[in-house]
């Protein structure tokens, strides 16, 4: 073997140790760096700054900050975090980095103010947010839709949402549904029915598969509360009447309280317990009830079907 | 005269392609089909937008940079392997000179721009499943980012004639930055008082101004680009290089080359 030959087999050998080694380097330094160092951290928090040191990119900065906030707010998720402390300022700087970018008033918005484990409980922030992006684009029907929405679910604030929707209802082209909103939502605030026209109206607008999933699960839990709401009243019915508990849901149908065996939006049959409550089979299948889960039910993370999400 | 020029436009772009210089393309092949199929993994709603965002970024960026690099070291490259002298030995001007590479790097830069281009709205194409009028605005922003170009390399021929490449580079990386915060010194003009304000005014319109050609953010948004902008933009970046000619030739005429 040449010399030549014999350094190359050498530095070619010496390369691939070195590649290995610094995999296991790497590997071994993210198992002892704390998630908090690598993760819960914003060296520039000024989105002002930013968006000058973006020397005039700011499109593909504000991509970047959008990525990294739908990535922290997953991991929180995921991790059933209560406390999403970056959440808002990655929301901030990556719209003031690109005011028109709708999908981070829209989704952004909808992190924001649900309580914990759905969100991150600032429903004043996710206000603050979209009226930012109201300013910005006067015209989009979808950001005063977004505004009436967590004043009516979150703020339970009804004269407010009443005027998100009536603002929304003068934008050229604005669902049509933003009219009705606004009228009903003086007759009907804090109705379940009025909840319902609302996911409705958000399942028909929206495009990403995302806000439709989490528009029909909403309708779905609407649907299994309406439901043992009117169960339990039969219930209630039968009590009076007979003087003790149904044992079963035939009892309700033998004396002409009901005509079918009632069942959940998956069509499994409502469970009677002893005690006369009604309790769904499988709770979950129906993240946002807030009625059919048995005593001490603790709600795992919201997971979309894959079916909703459009996965055959 | 027009045909020396073409001549060494023609040996300069011939030269910067001998120089890989359009190896550039195949990174952004590769950040394009990256960019098109990783996106919609982990993020969300923005797939089409991050196509065009950087898409149009990496262009200008790629594009400022090999501006810069190849700009600094056109004359000085030609006194160092001293073919200058053979170049000039023969009846061209140094005007000719001058302006010969200007357009011969212009050419290879345009040229570069239009593969990017390609590469840009075939990731659309596969990004959007198809493309629509208002896509039509990402030419407009091209254009645009070709007259930054222009202004770049004006300003690096500018350095190279009578500089340093180091310092060439740094001067003409120096007058990008600050061609990007024009607005903030006009906006610091205003504000000032007494001399300087006259200063910040003078360089304020001295130094090039570079934010109005980015309209990346806009098109990306599907938004129109007016007529007059255009127009304007087009106005004053074909003056503002060759002013910044003008200056290369002003200097280099006037150099000792002995």
């Amino acid at each position: 073997m040449t010399t030549h030959a014999r350094t190359t087999k050498i530095a070619a050998t010496a390369l691939l140790v070195c590649l290995v080694s610094t995999a296991f380097a790497l590997h071994h330094l993210d198992r002892i760096q704390t998630q908090t160092t690598s993760e819960d951290v914003l060296y520039l928090s000024s989105p002002k700054v930013l968006k000058r040191l973006s020397l005039g990119y700011d499109g593909l900065l504000a991509d970047l900050y959008w990525t990294r906030a739908i990535q922290y707010f997953g991991t929180k998720h995921y991790q059933h975090a209560r406390d999403y402390k970056l959440l808002a300022p990655l929301l901030e700087i990556t719209t003031t980095l690109d005011p028109h970018l709708i999908v981070a008033y829209e989704f952004g918005a909808n992190f924001l103010a649900p309580p914990p484990p759905f969100g991150s409980g600032m429903p004043q922030r996710a206000i603050r947010l979209v009226e930012y992006g109201i300013r910005n684009n006067p015209d989009d029907w979808k950001l005063y839709y977004n505004l009436g929405f967590i004043d009516y679910m979150e703020l339970k604030d009804y004269a407010q949402a009443a005027d998100a929707f009536a603002r929304g209802a003068k934008v050229p082209n604005a669902h049509p549904a933003l009219k009705v909103m606004a009228a009903e939502m003086a007759q009907h605030a804090g109705d379940s029915q009025m909840a319902q026209i609302m996911w409705t109206t958000a399942f028909q607008s929206a495009k990403d598969p995302y806000i439709r999933a989490n528009a029909i699960t909403h309708l779905r839990a609407l649907q299994v509360d309406q439901d043992i709401s009117s169960l339990e009243t039969l219930i209630s019915v039968y009590r009076q009447k007979t003087g003790h508990p149904p044992s079963s849901f035939t009892d309700l149908q033998e004396i002409g309280l009901l005509r079918a065996l009632p069942l959940d939006p998956f069509g499994h049959a409502y469970k009677l317990t002893p005690g006369g409550r009604v309790e769904l089979r499988d709770p979950d299948n129906f993240p946002f009830i807030t009625k059919g889960t048995p005593p001490g039910y603790v709600a795992p993370p919201v997971r979309f079907r894959p079916e909703d999400l459009g996965a055959s | 005269m027009s045909l020396r020029v073409a001549y060494i436009a023609a040996n300069t772009f011939r030269e910067a392609v001998r120089d890989r210089v359009l190896y550039n393309l195949i990174a952004f092949a590769l950040l394009m089909s990256a960019a098109a199929i990783l996106v919609g993994q982990i993020s969300i709603g923005i797939e089409r937008l991050v196509v065009v965002n950087l898409g149009l970024t990496a262009i200008s960026l790629f594009g400022i940079v090999i501006a810069i690099f190849i700009g600094i070291s056109l004359v000085s490259k030609e006194i160092e392997k001293r073919t200058l002298y053979t170049v000039l030995s023969r009846p061209v001007q140094r005007w000719e000179f001058i302006v010969g590479k200007f357009l011969g790097l212009a050419g290879t830069l345009v040229v570069n721009t239009f593969f990017m281009a390609i590469g840009v709205f075939g990731a659309l194409l596969y990004v959007a499943h198809g493309l629509n009028p208002q896509d039509g605005w990402i030419a407009v922003a091209l254009y645009f980012i070709i007259l930054q170009f222009l202004m770049i390399t004006a300003i690096a021929l500018l350095f190279s004639s009578f500089s340093t490449p180091l310092l060439s580079a740094v001067f003409a990386f120096s007058l990008f930055i600050i061609g990007s915060f024009a607005g903030d010194l006009r906006s610091f003009a205003g504000m000032a008082q007494g001399v300087t304000r006259w200063l910040a005014i003078g360089a304020a319109y001295l130094l090039p101004n570079l934010s109005s050609l980015n309209v990346i953010s806009s098109v990306a948004h599907q938004q129109p680009i007016s007529i007059q902008l255009i127009l304007s933009n087009t106005i004053y970046a074909l003056v503002y290089t060759g002013m910044a000619i003008c200056g290369s030739v002003l200097i280099f005429e006037r150099r000792n080359l002995k």
